[in-house]
């Protein structure tokens, strides 16, 4: 009996044995090919495929990825560690330095659970739609000519890539995308059969490719989960033209402030420079404060409701949900805010 | 009744119309078959092999309607080899010959080249409706034919095809004279299009109800087509990116507050959150959303527009939705009838949906009856809970992401849970089960499911019994799609008659072989049993051993077909 689909397993094969190389990328994606490997020999090469066999073939899985899950430490600074999932806190500001990602990001659950299944049971896992269309290159010598006729959007690979296989669309996925560290910590955290076998999870192929093209573009632009950036209007008395600022780039009121300070002290030295009264230009936080001082600029904002506000009222979290237009108010315009303007500047003294 | 004379025959026939009624109806006598064929206007071929167009135009001459469907169901997932078939000209050619007054054609999964589009556009006068699901092979060149030649058409809806798209000026194709637009939907084309005549197009439609946009058509021209057309009422947004600061975002929504007719909204694909404010006036409208091509938004986003959407009945999100999320439509959105839920591709810290927001749903909403969920994890204690919240299950379709995953919390099979549901749903017609399952679900299945006409599996099941218990006790059976389980020939032998009454069997990666397959060609001529060596492996004329990867069975009046590629074959 011809063994059905050798040459899978031989690609497969082929595939395993990469020149071992110390990267932890490298490292994790050879995980993901012996997973697979198994995976594909489960479905392909085992004469009786029952449920208990196959439950087996997810232990292997399961037994690899634990010993694997070591070597993720031998990679990426501050890439997680196992029981990550524990210790949030002390990982958190490498999170930060690294991965654009909000703090506040789900994130870190995502990944925990990632690990918590492979511990546990056979693990659930988001999936990598772009790995599976990959895969089917692999899989399929006829199919995936296709892809590279079809050209679609979601689908990193042409035909080049079908050869290389499930390497070549790991470590293309993972370099792609901002958060690489924790998709290929949880990538490898999880059974591969998941994410990377042709037919599953049974979404249309065109449903996928389109994921697979706004996931990415989501990621590209700002690289959070979900919402875009948030530009808003900021105008200032006297000026003669407004600016837009992200609000998203920002976490604190103080870092609002200080972006709009640089963004708007050319109009306050060239004020002064008129006017003669200061003829400071001086270069960096002193001087807007001193501005602010003499001129009792105050920082306001419209919300949903037309209404203008103080900034710095609200958390920072319900300001970003309520603001729609910033406007640097000169004191003398900000009569009802005026005395808390003048206290504010003082409290800056 | 056969004391009137023909003609009062024929006119009571005109009043049925469902395609089942009307085959029953022709099996009466050879008067009423006659009678029903001549008056058939529309007629349905599951499975565009099982006859061929000669014969469905010589049995219905008068056909005006048509609706093809062609590669099995598994082929949306990639199972099905590029050239398997399911090619719509041959169709189209034959239709052409016998000067067919055709006025729509509807194809499914099928095979549509640019000359098949313009064969259509110049053979037939009174062409009124196209509608092209999960299609392939055609470009934008195609589109324009049809919008330069079809002057009456009332339809074009393309749903998610792979088009190409030529970024032509198919649009402008359209001639001045055709007026009669009713229904446009572009969404899934990539391109640019010319946005001048898309507003022109639908100046000159008054009866345009249902537009919708592709992704490249900006939210002021979204505007500006709202302001022409009052008499919309199901709209594809398009992207949908508005600055919540612009003039645009003010007037669309000042002017959605007046439109009270639009009911249904699908697009916003790349939707920023500060942008659905815009459209606020519109969800306590809302009988249909589809949400499920939007960006992966958090779920308390999600939250704030379901709230207001009181009337919805069908719904598609993404399952960053979450629990949280399920358990607000469940209060919300009484009226459900329909729910699909999507996953999103890349969990990267989305919430996702477990057992939980389903039971909230099924308690919620009690008229639900069509159901598409991808989640997590699942219970058999849920599964109980949710049949017998919700008897009036059609469709049920469960996947858990993991497809071997076991009851969360027990980590039994999900048998009892299946059985459940099969138990408590009479008139369930559709089925997908997932997760560790043995036999015993199969067993619940075939004997509860006698309404059950399609059953996908995967990963399930521990011997032959189960597809047995299938193919045995479910008896309005019509499509059986397995993938991946442990059932070999023995299953496929027992009951050969029942493939006869059903349209079609896949199986793959089972424990099929050559002898088994050869067994069943031999043994029931009026089936094709398709082989298809995808990888080559196969001998054709080798050992009844070798393992069969891929096979579809489906009963057929006119033999193999003859555009078999070379990898397909037929035994």
């Amino acid at each position: 009996m011809t063994p059905p689909l050798l040459g899978v397993g031989e690609e497969c094969q082929s595939n395993v044995t990469l020149p071992s190389s110390s990267a932890s990328l490298k490292a994790s994606s050879k995980n993901l090919e012996l997973h697979e490997r198994n995976y594909m020999m489960g479905l392909f090469g085992c004469p009786t495929i029952k449920g208990p066999a196959a439950a087996g073939v997810f232990g292997d899985c399961k037994s690899n990825l634990n010993l694997k899950a070591t070597e993720l430490r031998l990679g990426l600074p501050g890439s997680q560690s196992p029981d990550r999932g524990v210790d949030l806190s002390s990982g958190e500001p490498d999170e930060k330095l690294l991965f654009p990602l909000h703090p506040s990001n789900n994130s870190h659950s995502g990944n925990k659970r990632g690990f918590a299944d492979a511990m546990n049971t056979n693990g659930a896992s988001e999936g990598k739609f772009m790995a599976n269309s990959d895969v089917k290159a692999m899989l399929s010598p006829r199919s995936g000519t296709n892809i590279g006729q079809k050209s679609q959007p979601g689908l990193e690979s042409a035909g080049p890539k079908a050869p290389r296989g499930v390497e070549g669309a790991t470590l293309q996925v993972t370099q792609e995308q901002p958060s690489s560290g924790i998709k290929e910590s949880r990538a490898a955290g999880t059974p591969a059969p998941k994410a990377q076998v042709v037919g599953w999870p049974p979404i249309r192929s065109y449903r996928k490719n389109s994921l697979a093209a706004t996931s990415k573009n989501v990621e590209e632009v700002d690289g959070k989960a979900g919402a875009g950036a948030v530009f808003l209007k900021v105008s200032m008395d006297g000026a003669p033209y407004l600016r837009k600022v992200d609000l998203r780039n920002y976490s604190a009121y103080q870092e609002l402030s200080s972006s709009l300070e640089k963004m708007f002290s050319c109009f306050i030295i060239g004020q002064y420079g008129t006017n003669g009264a200061r003829g400071k230009e001086k270069q960096g936080d002193n001087m807007p404060k001193d501005a602010m001082d003499g001129t009792d600029y105050v920082l306001t904002y419209e919300d949903k409701d037309g209404d203008w506000m103080l900034v710095g009222d609200v958390p920072w979290e319900m300001f970003l949900d309520t603001c729609r237009k910033l406007r640097i108010m000169k004191g003398s315009d900000a009569i009802g805010l005026a005395p808390r303007a003048t206290d504010k500047c003082k409290s800056k003294n | 009744m056969n004391y009137f004379p023909d003609e009062v025959i024929e006119h009571v026939f005109h009043f049925v119309n469902s395609n089942k009624d009307r085959n029953s109806i022709s099996l009466v006598c050879k008067l009423w078959y006659r009678i029903e064929r001549f008056s058939r206007s529309s007629v349905l071929v599951g499975n565009c092999y099982a006859i061929s167009p000669e014969r469905v135009i010589a049995r219905f001459p008068c056909l005006k309607s048509l609706f093809l469907k062609g590669k099995p169901h598994f082929a949306d997932f990639n199972l099905v080899p590029e050239d398997w078939g399911g090619y719509v000209y041959p169709w189209i050619k034959c239709l052409e010959k016998n000067r067919s007054k055709l006025e729509e054609l509807r194809l499914k999964r099928m095979i549509v080249t640019d000359d098949s589009l313009e064969l259509i556009a110049k053979s037939f006068s009174n062409f009124k409706s196209l509608v092209l699901v999960s299609c392939e092979r055609f470009t934008t060149d195609g589109l324009a034919a049809i919008a330069a030649n079809c002057r009456y058409l009332r339809e074009l809806d393309l749903q998610e095809n792979e088009i190409e798209d030529h970024r032509g000026q198919w649009l402008n194709c359209f001639s001045e004279c055709c007026t009669s637009l009713v229904a446009l939907n572009f969404a899934c084309l990539k391109g640019d299009i010319n946005l001048a005549a898309l507003e022109r197009l639908v100046a000159r439609s008054p009866n345009l109800k249902s537009l919708k946009l592709n992704r490249t058509v900006p939210v002021e021209t979204l505007h500006r087509i709202l302001v022409q057309a009052p008499q919309l009422v199901d709209i594809g947004v398009g992207s949908f990116v508005c600055d919540p600061e612009s003039e645009t975002f003010f007037k669309l929504t000042a002017l959605l507050q007046k439109r009270q007719s639009v009911r249904s909204l699908s697009g916003f694909f790349e939707m920023t959150l500060y942008s659905v404010p815009a459209i606020y006036p519109v969800f306590p409208n809302l009988i249909s959303l589809n949400l499920s091509y939007a960006p992966a938004f958090p779920g308390e986003e999600l939250i704030k527009i379901l709230q207001l959407c009181r009337k919805l009945q069908k719904l598609w999100v993404l399952n960053c939705i979450g629990d949280k999320g399920l358990k607000i439509v469940a209060h919300s959105c009484k009226e459900l009838q329909e729910l699909r839920v999507f996953p999103s591709g890349d969990g990267d810290g989305n919430a996702t949906v477990t057992e939980e927001g389903l039971v909230a749903i099924s308690s919620g909403c009690p008229k639900l009856n069509s159901l598409l969920y991808f989640c997590e994890q699942m219970t058999n204690a849920a599964l109980i809970t949710v049949a017998r919240n919700c008897p009036n299950f059609i469709r049920f379709r469960l996947c858990i992401l993991d497809p071997t995953k076991p009851d969360a919390t027990t980590l039994k099979p999900l048998d009892e849970g299946f059985g459940a549901i099969v138990q408590a749903c009479k008139g369930l017609r559709r089925l997908s089960i997932s997760g560790r399952l043995t036999d015993q679900v199969f067993q619940y299945i075939g004997m509860h499911a006698k309404n059950l006409e399609m059953l996908s599996v995967a990963f399930a099941g521990d011997s032959d019994k189960g597809m047995l218990h299938v193919l045995n006790g479910c008896e309005k059976l019509n499509k059986l799609e397995i993938w991946n389980c442990p059932y070999g020939d023995g299953a496929l032998l027992n009951n050969v008659r029942k493939y006869e009454t059903m349209r079609s069997l896949w199986m793959s990666s089972c424990n099929v072989s050559m002898g088994g397959c050869r067994m069943l060609a031999k043994s029931m001529p009026q089936l094709n049993v398709e082989v298809i060596n995808e990888y080559g492996f196969l001998n054709r004329d080798g050992d009844d051993g070798q393992l069969v990867d891929k096979l579809f069975v489906y009963r057929t009046l006119v033999g193999p077909r003859m555009d078999a590629p070379d990898f397909v074959w037929t035994l």
